[in-house]
């Protein structure tokens, strides 16, 4: 069994049919139900729900938000430990084709960003690397983490699809938690937006997250990088996504991020194909919170300031801050381009101030290696 | 009566009978003044949360000294894992009077009994004092109880509902037939709800969301140990029989005895 079996079965849904045939109180009745189906969660992702229920689902996003987590937010901050990749994903910065500077961190280095990390009070830290097994193969990333280890208490990786071996080698090393966007569950434009490299395969990607589940990872986090394609399929697939994996390794915290397209380094800007507005990102939080009240959801630097304080609240349980999408950066100047412009350059005790401001707490430490 | 109703677990010597918890506060800064109007002896807070290297950040910087710190397993899935993170909270000073949580499904919640009370035999065996969270089955209890466990913590609810005790039946069975203390942990939303655990015979409720997820916090913690306080001085001061709503009988069936 694979996530594919059941992406298939809803690949040729009539989707705008069944949006066009929604009343208002289909939506309603989807809004009270206590457990969701799979059609109730796309009554609410529907056009009618994002313009005349928005705030009824606000309301019970936030009530179920509180009662599961708390008023808190999870802090986490990034580590690039490296940009050199073979992929040419015509939306990245790291796209081999570009000429941009390329580095990777010697463990001198790692050692002095873990120190720096742990200065500024993060315990929560994902790793990043681009795609490439011959400058940062698997046994490199343990390295890593075997030394930032060291210095906080939860690593996350994000990196290149990895074998079952590979991801249990690194959970023995150190890592605790996944991080893998699928970007387009769309299978048909999935390979066009990745023309080459090991990632054009569409399988190998969507069966990650899985791997990382049957390793034993914590936590498993998994998303679609919006406006590669209409978001609202997108949000529904990323939602069965993590429906599939939360039945399958209970165990395991699944969880989502709402990544939306952002400019990055490169020759010519990528236009994405679908417009994702702060109403869509909001409606797709509070859907998926509805659907799964025990969902993670995780929001990036890639938004700005003002719309990150106003997610919180409606769903939101991790946000990242004081980051970097260049490598390093943290202890010393970042020594290349980065991979996307952030849009929220705030550092960890300003968005920890932000968030106390809206009445939350800022957690800086929910996990310990055991 | 009351200077003489004391609660003893593992040896210790507890007055107030509501436990809070610390998780799920929009500022650890609450925390202090939410223990003081709780009147509470006893505290919880997940080991996980707790920060060593960074201790004026650490939860455990906002817990009275003269309460009883009950740190918790939370984040366990196994009962090697609960071993190990007890150990960690002992090394760190956090003392040996453990709530052993053992979860292994994220959606619910729900602890997991068997490998509860073979956690219980673990951590007994390692000096530790363990109160056991579990669902309440009468079977389980035995065994956690066999295995060393100080008390055992019989969920109401499943944790952060505020659905109240909707185990009642089950929990009323282990307070009638495990000779340990019976501390009802997780689902209680309403002060009324815990006064209604407490008047059942229960030891001692633990609460956490109802206080942490309340427009005032500090006030439903006061609210909660009124709660408690009443409960437990109805248990003790033997409820009156509750009627069928019929009147009695004005011909007896058996006045021909007489």
């Amino acid at each position: 069994m694979s996530f594919y079996e059941i992406y298939k079965q809803y690949k040729e849904f009539d989707y705008d049919g069944f949006f066009a045939s929604l009343s208002d109180s289909a939506i309603h009745t989807a809004l009270n139900k206590p457990k969701k189906s799979e059609m109730d969660l796309l009554a609410l992702l529907s056009p009618k729900a994002g313009q005349d229920h928005l705030e009824a689902m606000a309301q019970k996003s936030n009530e179920l938000t509180i009662r599961n987590f708390g008023k808190t937010i999870l802090m986490f901050t990034p580590l690039y430990l490296a940009n050199y990749c073979e992929n040419a994903c015509i939306y990245c910065g790291f796209n081999r084709t570009n000429h941009i500077s390329r580095s990777r961190l010697t463990m001198e280095e790692v050692e002095r960003e873990g120190a720096a990390i742990q200065a500024m009070g993060v315990r929560h830290i994902i790793i990043l690397t681009g795609e490439s097994r011959a400058v940062t193969p698997p046994s490199y990333i343990a390295d890593c983490a075997r030394i930032l280890r060291k210095y906080v208490s939860s690593i996350c990786i994000e990196v290149y699809s990895l074998t079952q071996e590979e991801y249990e080698m690194l959970y023995e090393a150190g890592v605790d938690s996944f991080t893998m966007f699928q970007e387009t569950y769309n299978e048909d434009i999935y390979p066009i937006l990745h023309p080459s490299g090991p990632k054009h395969d569409y399988r190998t990607r969507l069966d990650s997250p899985e791997k990382a589940c049957i390793a034993q990872y914590r936590s498993v986090n998994i998303g679609a990088l919006l406006g590669l394609d209409e978001w609202r399929r997108e949000v529904f697939y990323t939602a069965l996504h993590a429906k599939y994996l939360t039945d399958r390794y209970p165990g395991t915290d699944i969880a989502v991020s709402l990544p939306r397209i952002r400019p990055c380094a490169g020759e010519g800007t990528f236009h994405p194909k679908c417009e994702v507005d702060d109403r869509a990102i909001v409606q797709a939080m509070t859907a998926l919170r509805l659907f799964l009240p025990r969902l993670g959801i995780t929001v990036s630097t890639r938004e700005t300031p003002e719309f990150r304080d106003h997610l919180i609240g409606l769903g939101v349980t991790k946000m990242s801050a004081g980051s970097v999408t260049e490598v390093g950066g943290h202890a010393e100047s970042p020594k290349t381009e980065g991979q996307f412009e952030i849009s929220d350059p705030r550092s960890v005790p300003e968005m920890a101030e932000a968030i106390h401001r809206h009445g939350y707490q800022c957690v800086y430490k929910d996990w310990d290696e055991i | 009566m009351k200077q003489e109703d004391t609660l003893i677990i593992g040896g210790r010597e507890f007055q107030s009978r509501l436990f809070v918890g610390t998780g799920k506060f929009s500022d650890d800064a609450l925390i202090p003044d939410m223990i003081a109007r709780s009147g509470a002896q006893v505290v919880t807070a997940a080991v996980r949360r707790m920060d060593f290297d960074a201790p004026q950040r650490s939860v455990l910087h906002y817990i009275p000294k003269t309460v009883t710190l009950m740190p918790n397993t939370s984040g366990a899935r196994t009962a090697e894992e609960a071993l190990r993170i007890a150990r960690l909270a002992r090394a760190a000073g956090c003392g040996n009077f453990i709530k052993i949580e053992v979860i292994s499904d994220n959606t619910y919640l729900l602890p997991d009994n068997e490998e509860t009370a073979r956690a219980a035999r673990l951590l007994s065996e390692d000096g530790f004092i363990p109160l056991c969270y579990m669902l309440p089955d009468l079977y389980a209890a035995r065994r956690m109880r066999d295995a060393g466990a100080a008390a055992i913590m019989p969920l109401g609810a499943p944790i952060g509902t505020n659905r109240g005790l909707r185990t009642k039946e089950m929990v009323q069975i282990l307070i009638d037939e495990i000779d340990l203390p019976v501390v009802v942990d997780a689902g209680i939303g309403k002060p009324s709800e815990a006064a209604e655990a407490m008047e059942m015979g229960a030891a001692a409720v633990l609460v956490n969301t109802a206080i942490a997820s309340a427009n005032d916090p500090i006030c439903m913690a006061e609210a909660f140990a009124k709660a408690v306080e009443a409960g437990r001085t109805a248990y003790l001061a033997g409820l009156g029989s509750v009627g069928d709503g019929k009147a009695s009988a004005s011909s007896p069936l058996t006045g021909f005895l007489h």
